[in-house]
């Protein structure tokens, strides 16, 4: 059994705040021209929402960095799942992190979440990867 | 909860779009890389795209006058729901192997369901889509499905 993959161990965080600038650049890069994200009066008065929406799938981008990031080189991703749950708006803080949930001689699953600041889970995922 | 789909609606499930093909530059994993704060060198040098680096490019290319009101493309595989207001769902993905710059890819995507639940404040649809990628040999290299959620 690999020494670094341990049922129970718990993955760094990381804190992840966008900024207008960045869901701008966020959007261009994936060609998103959808309004939530950047115009805050049609989000607010049109879509019933708080405010500018933080991208569901960058926040998806966040906890595949949460992952990979702690698994490095000594294994490769296979799976990746998550589910938006909560909205998050931009301003908000969310914190990324994660355990190991199985592991065996081949393999290790990882759960993965995103918190608001309420500490509520907004972004519950998983990943699995191959041993190398 | 009063049943939103009708047999019209779901009659959308099964159906395709045309394929795109896609050919991964560099700058482009460069620039989704220092868009999503990516800390590892192989992402922002732009030689192996990050693992959600695909998202959106199952989506057909429009011109301006063809967006919606809310700024988002009516493609082949938007059904004509009656609730109108769209937001992200879920990805679940596997991972064949890597894509890196220069890779010619051909994308395929198809509605694989649409139903109903009850969310917090009120009814809300969920369409899902099955993307499959595949490299120039056609090996699939990824295969994804994923939800788009009206409310």
């Amino acid at each position: 059994m690999n020494e670094y993959f341990k049922v129970g161990a718990i993955l760094p965080s990381r804190k992840f705040t966008a900024t207008n600038v960045s869901l701008f650049l966020y959007n261009a890069a994936v060609w998103n021209a959808h309004r939530i994200h950047y115009d805050e009066n049609y989000t607010i008065s049109c879509e019933n929402h708080a405010g500018i929406v933080i991208d569901g799938p960058l926040q998806g981008d966040w906890l595949a960095q949460i992952a990979t990031d702690w698994v490095g080189n000594k294994a490769t991703l296979r799976e990746f799942e998550y589910t938006n749950r909560i909205v998050s708006y931009l301003g908000e803080t969310l914190v990324g992190g994660g355990t190991v949930e199985e592991c065996s001689d081949d393999s290790v699953r990882l759960n993965l979440f995103l918190k608001n600041s309420k500490g509520e889970i907004t972004t519950p995922g998983s990943a699995l990867f191959q041993l190398l | 909860m009063p049943n939103l789909l009708s047999n019209e609606i779901r009659s959308w499930i099964g159906r395709s779009a045309p394929p795109i093909r896609l050919e991964v530059s560099r700058r482009d994993i460069i620039k989704y890389s220092i868009a999503t704060e990516q800390t590892k060198k192989i992402h922002l040098e732009g030689d192996i795209a990050p693992p959600m680096f695909l998202f959106g490019t199952d989506k057909p290319l429009v011109s301006i006058s063809d967006l919606a009101k809310d700024g988002l493309a009516k493609d082949v595989l938007t059904p004509p729901l009656p609730l109108k207001r769209v937001m992200a769902g879920g990805i679940r993905k596997k991972y064949f192997r890597e894509i890196k710059a220069g890779d010619k890819l051909l994308i395929q995507k198809k509605i694989v369901d649409i139903y109903q639940k009850e969310g917090r404040s009120g009814p809300l649809i969920f369409v899902v889509y099955n993307i499959s990628i595949q490299d120039e040999n056609e090996n699939v290299v990824m295969e994804i499905t994923q939800s788009r959620i009206n409310r």
